[in-house]
């Protein structure tokens, strides 16, 4: 080995990309990137930047940075499908669109990865962030520290996932990496590498989010929340982080064993040498098909929320939702395998795996019923957070019901690897858990940041999103239907697909168009936030005590901790009129730490250093972990106390229009 | 939490230490899927041999069994230090740490020299799916052990200087959970890779 492999190890001059494109893309975001940083110095903002946010323990402050990343990301995935439509729209006959076939794979394969571990991911951990304490009445999550840990892991596999934009290449190989096309043998590039390293510190991350949740559901509610008084979206949070804490183990070790494969030459999954690669078909599904109900959960303890509320009525068949919750989480284990109908388990098994994916239908339909029931004969109020949900309730059962058609293997022979299934699993992914995430959005902004968004704006952003959808996607089932499959970079002008593909990317871009909206929608009501102000605390007239505390929600949550009495606790506490609670005491909350930035920062090192085969840097970033964590199990966590004047001079200012706080 | 706001919020920390203690539990469990999902691997490939040596070609029962009992015997040294912790004596309570450490270190070197002798031979893991799946498993494991003795290292130091304090004591107790738990998974590889192995070629 020389001391240019040894310092560098893959790393040379050649693995800049040239292509302009990719070069395009690099290079906004290094300058998207530098001009952030220029700014924040340009105003002076290191300083509170660095102790009121990437230092804090706050969970509302987390789940803010939590949705920043995510939308960063969202805008990578989202270019990253503009590509891909345009691709699609021009690449037939004679033309060869704007990517090269190569290129086009590691688009689909970084679109995939990004929109589910970075968008979904992010936006789901960052909204249960900002409202799952304030919904059991708890004035933190129980790992305050470990929170901001998670969720600066997840941030350094986000950075290190866009990385590939700037050093090397992705990932060709589809958003799950199957091998053999995955192994070393036929990805020689460090592009499986980044997608491996990237998932893991991310997943790490997710995981230790999990436990940090479930242990906040169980640990932390108030008092008198018993199980069956628990707001709709604990339960769905509860039934998703349980899915996290025991299927991310199993993203973890079958990662981890990809990358034995790859760098240290063994054979779990190559062709030859004794390896089974449908074991890891086998085991990465094993983790995803629950995955998708991790996203989808939370989403729909949004709209049990959202629908009871804008209702004005109580959520519709409460326990029958929470076993609809506990019926998902326990047959989500059961169904993995119609991922691959086609891998010719036989008949038996593709039957019993095809049942369970049509019963798993059952308890999804039920909700369905109960937002309905929930509606009937309620004075529905429809504001934006109300939209999605009529958005979703149309589209999302249209793509169930393309799920229960793939359910049969006999029909998924024929409809396997086609655009039909990326029709169906789009529907759900966006109109089920995106929609669900923009209304949980909407719905407690104002309880995060003390002024409700604009209106007009959020309707522009939802018909936009609606209608650029439909366009989107209803062509792929058509030529799902047609023969066409996924992952076309070309194809035959005879074949008379060009018009839908046209009409999808069109699609897309009114999608494009949908988001610029909810930028501009944030701007507008920004801009606006004196009038938009909320002085009640409750601006929808809510029914879970999150609306019961003042706007923008305290840093100690609940000057007083609140005993619950009945479900919809905060209406119950209006219903009868009762007026606050003023025995004011002092609170301790948890001091701001430093070193989960740090640990995030060695283990991105890691990662970098493993990707890269820089084993000096992978040690290091190792070891710097290590001791960082030691040295935080040696720092006895430091506490201050908010005194009980305190606590009562905020209680009244953010209430009090006249006092004016400055937002 | 720091002494003073202890004696000011007694429920609060009671409360704290029960939350700390569920959520090592839900990490162990993950862990358990992780290692669940080496051994579905394990069973898998067991008879991927290709070509080169099965289990019961070069495992050493014997060899195996010593390691055993040295890790069984480290989980009675782990037990003595919790008993000595509850009584409230430090020193034995790192009298016995230093005994399970010692344990732990030489379970490792064992299991060192065992793969050093397979590896020599050429029967390493990337000899065929099998010793992958083997090496990995037993590795895995390995280093969970190795992580432990990391952890009762700075154990051992934390309660030198500050003595059996009650943030101490949970991390005290959260590591003989984690000890115990590797003796789990231990037991688990005898029997299903070496004894099974062995038995079942």
């Amino acid at each position: 080995m020389t001391w240019n492999t040894f310092i560098f190890g893959n790393l040379s001059w050649s693995v800049f990309p040239t292509n302009a494109i990719a070069v395009g893309g690099g290079v906004f975001m290094v300058v998207a990137f530098v001009v952030v940083l220029a700014l924040i110095t340009y105003f002076k903002w290191w300083k509170s930047l660095w102790n009121n946010w990437l230092t804090s323990v706050d969970h509302k402050r987390i789940g803010i940075m939590y949705l920043i990343v995510a939308t960063v990301m969202l805008v990578r995935g989202g270019a990253d499908a503009l590509l891909l439509r345009t691709q699609q729209a021009t690449s037939v006959g004679a033309s060869n669109g704007i990517l090269s076939s190569n290129h086009f794979q590691q688009i689909f394969s970084a679109h995939g990865s990004i929109m589910i571990f970075f968008v979904a991911m992010g936006f789901m951990f960052g909204l249960i962030n900002l409202v799952l304490p304030l919904q059991i009445g708890s004035r933190d999550v129980a790992f305050p520290f470990l929170n901001n840990t998670s969720f600066w892991l997840f941030a350094a596999g986000a950075v290190l996932i866009n990385f590939s934009l700037i050093v090397g290449d992705f990932s060709a190989a589809g958003w799950l990496s199957y091998p053999p096309l995955s192994e070393l043998a036929y990805s020689p590039t460090t592009g499986v590498d980044y997608w491996i390293w990237s998932l893991q510190i991310g997943g790490i991350g997710s995981l230790l989010s999990g436990i940090n949740f479930l242990v906040t559901i169980v640990k932390k509610r108030c008092q008198g929340m018993t199980p069956m008084k628990m707001p709709m979206f604990v339960w769905t949070v509860l039934g998703s982080m349980s899915l996290v804490v025991f299927a991310f183990p199993i993203l973890t070790a079958t990662l981890a064993l990809l990358w034995l494969d790859r760098t240290l030459g063994m054979h779990f999954f190559t062709a030859g040498g004794g390896g089974n690669m449908m074991m890891y078909v086998n085991l990465i599904w094993a983790w995803g098909h629950p995955e998708v109900y991790i996203l989808v959960l939370p989403a729909f303890g949004i709209f049990s929320e959202v629908v009871a509320v804008f209702s004005g009525k109580k959520l519709a068949g409460y326990a029958s939702m929470v076993g609809s919750v506990i019926a998902i989480v326990c047959l989500s284990w059961f169904v993995w395998l119609h991922h691959f109908f086609t891998m010719g388990a036989g008949a038996d098994v593709n039957t019993f795996f095809g049942i369970m994916t049509a019963v798993i239908a059952i308890p999804t339909g039920v909700k369905i019923f109960n937002w309905i029931f929930t509606m009937y004969r309620g004075r529905i109020r429809f504001l934006t957070p109300m939209l999605w949900f009529m958005g979703f309730a149309v589209l999302f059962t249209i793509g169930g019901v393309a799920g229960v058609v793939l359910a049969e293997p006999a029909a998924d022979y024929q409809l396997h690897n086609s655009l039909f299934l990326v029709a169906h699993f789009h529907t759900m992914i966006v109109s089920g858990v995106l929609f669900g995430y923009f209304a949980g959005f909407t719905y407690w902004f104002p309880k995060i940041f003390g002024f409700t968004l604009n209106e007009r704006w959020g309707r522009r952003a939802f018909w936009a999103w609606l209608v650029g959808f439909i366009l989107a996607f209803v062509p792929l089932y058509i030529l799902g239907f047609m023969g066409a499959t996924r992952r076309l970079d070309h194809y035959s002008a005879s074949l008379g697909w060009q018009p839908l593909f046209i009409v999808a990317g069109i699609g897309t871009l009114i999608i494009a168009l949908g988001f610029i909206f909810q930028l501009v929608q944030v701007v507008v009501s920004i801009r606006n936030r004196k009038a938009a102000r909320d002085y009640s605390g409750d601006p929808w007239d809510g029914r879970t005590l999150e609306w019961s505390i003042p706007s923008p929600a305290p840093v100690y949550n609940f000057a007083v901790l609140p005993v619950v009495e009945a479900r919809d606790a905060f209406w119950n506490t209006k219903q009868e009129g009762k007026s606050r609670e003023t025995n004011f005491k002092d609170i301790r909350m948890p001091e701001n730490s430093a070193l989960g930035i740090l640990i995030a920062l060695f283990v991105f090192f890691f990662g970098f250093g493993a990707v890269w085969h820089m084993w000096w840097l992978a040690s290091l970033g190792l070891l710097g972990s290590i001791v960082t964590v030691i040295a935080r199990t040696f720092a006895e966590p430091e506490e201050y106390v908010i005194s009980a004047t305190e606590v009562a001079l905020t209680e009244s200012s953010l209430r009090d229009p006249s006092a004016a706080i400055a937002l | 939490m720091t002494n003073e706001t202890l004696a000011q919020f007694p429920e609060e920390a009671k409360n704290e230490d029960s939350a700390v203690v569920f959520g090592f539990w839900m990490y162990l469990m993950g862990d358990f899927i992780l290692f669940a999902g080496l051994f579905a691997t394990y069973a898998v490939l067991r008879n991927n041999t290709f070509g080169g040596p099965a289990g019961s070609a070069i495992f050493n029962l014997p060899f195996v069994l010593i390691e055993t009992l040295v890790l069984l015997t480290s989980s009675f040294t782990c037990g003595l230090s919790l008993l000595a912790a509850r009584k409230g004596e430090a020193r034995r309570v790192v009298g016995w740490l230093i005994a399970t450490v010692v344990l732990g270190l030489s379970f490792a070197a064992l299991e060192i020299s065992e793969f050093t002798r397979l590896v020599m031979a050429g029967n390493g893991p990337q000899r065929s799916g099998f010793l992958s799946a083997y090496f990995t498993l037993v590795e895995v494991h390995g280093l969970h052990v190795l992580i432990g003795c990391l952890w009762v290292v700075a154990l051992i130091v934390a309660i030198s200087i500050r003595g059996l304090t009650r943030s101490n004591m949970r991390k005290l107790a959260l590591w003989s959970l984690f000890w115990h738990f590797l003796e789990i998974v231990w037991i688990f590889i005898f029997v299903i890779v070496y004894l099974l192995g062995v038995m079942y070629p």
